[in-house]
């Protein structure tokens, strides 16, 4: 009995130790690849990048063929959000308005929080690119001007949230 | 017993949803949409198959009083290899499952084949069931997801056909999920009582 159960346990620790040494390497890239695209994608137009890291926050110069900073992408967290940390790629221009974002990691609700990753995109209704976050953001039911998801207030004020943190880091290390 | 009446138990006549109603969690869970209760429904019938065979294999292997923590972990393996796979191989799909994927463990479907079948049969019946139990499970789940989600979200597997992005939300959320349950499987006992 405990000779077969002990059997058991240890081919079975074997036979993962074995698919986790051969997947360890893809799912790091995958993971690298993911955060490279969400990178690019909430950028301006850049010809070059820079890694930097911020108050513990990975970041994202982007810099133009004369050197000139054209931009920054930054990994913000919000710890509002209504099933737990909401993390998205932010991205800056130079002066400081959003140029994109994409979401990396969330745990709202299918169908109401989750459809943050659309919502406040560029034509849609809660739309913030191009907005500058010097007065920090806000829903609108908090006398902001961002239109909140319908029935997610708490996801939207989450969102927002993070945005001025990655603002704040923007202006720590984004102006030179 | 026949291959075609292990095929046709898992499919309909002891469809581990509607009629055996087992691993009601992932179930609700993760049909909020048609396209993930699909994909939840191949990743368990994937655990489903593979287990049933192990365990079939090693029936003679394992005394009965130590059973039930054998064929844990045997699950437990299969699901964590599904896993890690995934997330190396097709990370999109692991970002709209991942969450879920850990449940299969706890899905009383498969442990409920693997003590009521797989122990007790030979291998090639032990497969065939995994299967069919496993894409019977697909089937209930995909209907499911597929209601919820063109009453809640107005959409086919995604493609929207009502304009505007607001549907029912309640069918999205958990009492939907109840409800269409108990409605589709009062009709399916109904069709199948008349067939």
């Amino acid at each position: 009995m405990l000779l077969s159960l002990t059997l058991i346990a240890v081919v079975a620790a074997f036979a993962l130790a074995f698919v986790s040494k051969v997947t360890e390497e893809p799912i790091a890239q995958a993971q690298q690849a993911k955060k490279e695209a969400a990178v690019k994608a909430v950028l301006p137009a850049f010809e070059k990048l820079e890694e930097a890291e911020i108050d513990g926050t990975s970041c994202t110069k982007a810099f133009d063929a004369q050197g000139q900073m054209v931009g920054m992408a930054i990994e913000a967290k919000s710890t509002k959000g209504f099933g737990g940390d909401l993390v998205a790629m932010v991205g800056f221009d130079a002066d400081g308005n959003i140029s994109g974002y994409q979401i990396l990691q969330t745990a709202e609700t299918p169908g109401l929080g989750a459809k943050a990753g659309d919502w406040f995109q560029e034509g849609s209704k809660g739309n913030v690119i191009g907005k500058n976050p010097a007065t920090p953001l806000q829903v609108s039911k908090d006398g902001g001007d961002v239109d909140a998801i319908s029935g997610s207030t708490i996801t939207s004020r989450a969102f927002c949230d993070l945005i001025n943190n990655a603002y704040q880091i923007f202006q720590k290390g984004g102006i030179e | 017993m026949k291959a075609v009446d292990i095929i046709k138990n898992g499919l309909v006549k002891e469809n581990p949803t509607w009629v055996l109603i087992l691993g009601m969690c992932p179930t609700l869970a993760t049909t909020s949409s048609a396209v993930n209760g699909m994909c939840m429904g191949l990743a368990t019938a994937f655990v489903l198959m593979m287990s049933n065979i192990v365990i079939s294999l090693l029936k003679s292997l394992i005394p009965d009083k130590v059973r039930i923590p054998a064929f844990i972990v045997v699950i437990a393996t299969f699901v964590t290899i599904v896993q890690m796979v995934m997330q190396a191989y097709l990370p999109d799909l692991y970002d709209t499952l991942g969450l879920f994927i850990p449940l299969i463990v706890v899905n009383c479907i498969v442990l409920g084949r693997a003590e009521a079948f797989a122990s007790k049969n030979n291998v090639w019946h032990s497969l065939l069931d995994g299967l069919f139990m496993g894409l019977g499970f697909t089937w209930a789940l995909t209907l499911i997801g597929l209601v919820r989600e063109m009453l809640g979200a107005g959409a086919i597997f995604g493609h929207n056909f009502i304009g505007g992005n607001d549907g029912m939300l309640l069918f999205i959320l958990a009492p939907g999920g109840f409800l269409v349950l108990g409605f589709l499987m009062a009709l399916v006992r109904r069709i199948q009582n008349k067939a």
